[in-house]
């Protein structure tokens, strides 16, 4: 299936948000905002709902704790038991830095694979760019068209985008989602 | 939009605007290397390899080629392992503590350090991991089901704590790194008009396209480890001390230790980034984005944590005379008076006396002297280094024990090597990755522009009212 997008160039980002921000009113759906660095205030204006990817980073971390714990304590207390100077074999303070490293990096690894997962970039991953020079200096609004997106709405984006100050508006087709 | 007071120096100088950043970026990157830059690191390439090859002799000969003996068995290999763990400690330093704290300085320098520090960590390891001398059964040290039992290592060792401790610092600076670097490197990958480069920039970048939900991702997933890496990067070196702290050896077995490496750890590397970052800043044309204020602020962490470093010196001192213990007496009397007192006044030179001197304003705005001094910085943390481990340990218990240690040339080649390494590894990710990261610096530039900052000060005096937020408290 092919993908149609309509995309308006803007070159300042306060214009692209009042933009973004009067479409959303005008219970227009703008589709995506590719920016070259994350502008503040763009969530909100696209009415983006929080990450939730620092919760999985919570998550992973108490696994790696729980593991870490209970493996030490495994290997201390049963599995051999062995006698460093008459300590005790549960020594839960000399535990507890391999307990933080071991969380750090669970949290870590998992939230940053979950990050790359979830917003589909690996090694390699080929994306058609809608435009070259959003990841330079330009910020595009990007509009989704597929077969019920009707001439009318087409023209009712492209004078939006017009008259919020983008610069240029292209339609592009890309053979996969970008 | 929010301001920022025009009485605050910009952090970017020059016209800038948002394609220009890229533009002078991307320049380095882009550009044939010069001449200057194919002899240098033809150099630091040999210098490497010829400390590669003096590993592998270590290994085919054994620890027998270095100078260590049945007293002094910690010598040069540890003194570098902490020494460039120290180093290390910058990146993640300014990465994620300076991001808690909203610094905005920290964007000029934050990725090259970052760099710095994965290459550091490299180095750093090489030192335990030959040191161990049957280098091949390195995986003794981690906890796997084996034959022998399963006998587990010990849990409740420093040592392996270390193990855990560095190879998490390694992993998480990596994908710390990284993770900034790809839409810096979409931006290069998009900019490249060359086959080759375009595909290998696509492959580096993950197919980054900027998607505003990706960016807010991003953004969360950088919070999110610069929270976890501020304990990580205090965690490391207190680790490292507590190789030291937990034993029974006069002045090691001492409480300050974990504050005082981790101090001394940001004093080295802050003034490692600055000895590299001088120089590419000059080479690379890059005065306005590491202005003479980035310099400023780096000069003034280093007055901080070399006083740190210069109390706990003194505070050891007295605390060996206060103890009554004549062991722990004998060790500073020892280390200042004894067959190494040039390591241990070379160490209070560099490292007390010499920062001092950058409560001086000038000398901190000064270029030259900021570089110079970030050499002897380097030094005097090296011999800070050598100190604690060789003088500690020469002159055992019992008197029949006690000896001399020099390092062979198997040892200073692998040091030299290490240095090669860092500097080879330095150049070409200066060479093909952008140094300054782009995303973070065009985000700025709005606030702390120079233009932008005069362009909203003009507006802003021109309309009445709105201009008293500019004005300057004066006593």
């Amino acid at each position: 299936m092919r993908n149609k997008f309509l995309v308006g160039i803007y070159s300042d980002e306060d214009k692209m948000i009042d933009g973004v921000r009067k479409m959303r009113e005008n219970h227009m759906e703008v589709y995506d905002v590719v920016s070259p660095f994350a502008v503040h205030g763009l969530d909100d204006a696209l009415g983006l709902d929080e990450s939730r990817l620092h919760i999985t980073g919570f998550i992973y971390g108490m696994t790696g704790t729980t593991i870490a714990l209970s493996f030490m304590t495994w290997v201390f207390t049963t599995d051999w038991p062995l006698n460093f100077g008459g300590k005790p074999h549960f020594s839960f303070p000399a535990f507890v830095p391999i307990l933080f490293e071991f969380t750090v990096l669970s949290a870590s690894i998992g939230m940053t694979i979950t990050f790359l997962l979830r917003s589909g970039l690996w090694p390699g991953r080929i994306r058609e760019v809608l435009d070259e020079r959003t990841t330079d200096d330009k910020f595009g609004v990007v509009f989704r068209i597929n077969k019920k997106t009707t001439e009318e709405e087409i023209s009712k984006m492209k004078q939006m985008l017009q008259s919020t100050g983008a610069d240029e508006i292209k339609e592009r087709e890309l053979k996969n989602h970008y | 939009m929010h301001a920022e007071s025009v009485v605050r120096a910009p952090l970017i100088y020059g016209d800038k605007n948002y394609h220009q950043i890229t533009e002078d970026l991307c320049r380095p990157i882009e550009g044939k290397p010069t001449r200057l830059y194919l002899i240098t690191i033809t150099i630091t390439a040999c210098l490497m390899s010829w400390g590669l090859f003096m590993i592998g002799w270590t290994v085919w000969f054994g620890i027998g080629t270095w100078g260590l003996n049945r007293t002094v068995d910690w010598g040069w290999d540890i003194t570098n392992f902490v020494w460039w763990i120290g180093i290390g400690h910058a990146g993640t330093l300014i990465s994620a503590i300076l991001l808690l704290f909203r610094q905005k300085w920290r964007m000029a320098i934050n990725r090259s350090a970052e760099a710095m520090t994965i290459f550091a960590v490299i180095c750093a390891g090489l030192f335990p991991i030959f040191h161990m001398g049957r280098v091949w059964l390195i995986f003794f040290n981690l906890p796997y089901p084996n034959s022998r039992g399963p006998l587990w290592p010990n849990f409740n060792s420093p040592l392996l704590w270390d193990v855990f401790a560095i190879s998490t610092y390694f992993t998480v600076s990596l994908l710390f790194w990284y993770t900034g670097l790809i839409p810096d490197l979409a931006t290069v990958r998009d900019r490249a008009k060359k086959k080759f480069s375009k595909f290998a920039y696509g492959v580096l970048s993950f197919g980054w396209t900027g998607s505003a939900k990706h960016w807010q991702r991003h953004e969360a997933l950088s919070l999110v480890l610069a929270g976890i890496s501020t304990p990580l990067v205090l965690s490391v070196h207190t680790i490292v001390s507590f190789d030291f702290a937990t034993s029974v050896i006069p002045g090691w077995h001492t409480t300050i230790f974990p504050p005082y490496f981790v101090a001394g750890a940001i004093f080295s590397g802050f003034a490692m980034v600055l000895t590299l970052m001088l120089v590419a800043r000059k080479v690379m044309n890059l005065q306005e984005y590491i202005t003479l204020e980035h310099i400023e602020s780096m000069n003034k962490i280093i007055v901080l944590t070399g006083s740190i470093v210069g109390s706990a010196y003194i505070t050891e001192l007295f605390v060996a005379w206060y103890s009554g213990n004549i062991y722990e007496q004998y060790a500073f009397a020892n280390r200042a008076l004894g067959p190494y007192w040039w390591a241990y006044w070379g160490m209070m030179t560099c490292n007390v006396i010499s920062p001092q001197l950058f409560w001086v304003r000038p000398l901190r705005r000064n270029v030259w002297f900021t570089f110079f001094m970030s050499i002897i910085i380097n030094c005097g943390m090296w011999f800070e280094r050598f100190v604690i481990i060789v003088t500690s340990i020469h002159r055992d218990y019992i008197p029949s024990a006690w000896s001399y240690y020099a390092p062979t040339y198997v040892e200073i080649s692998i040091f030299a090597g290490t240095v090669g390494l860092f500097l080879t590894a330095f150049m070409l990710f200066a060479k093909t990755m952008p140094v300054i990261a782009m995303a973070e610096t065009k985000h700025i530039l709005r606030i702390s522009g120079d233009t932008q900052k005069k362009a909203a000060a003009a507006h802003s005096h021109s309309h009445e009212g709105s201009a008293m937020s500019f004005q300057v408290h004066k006593p």
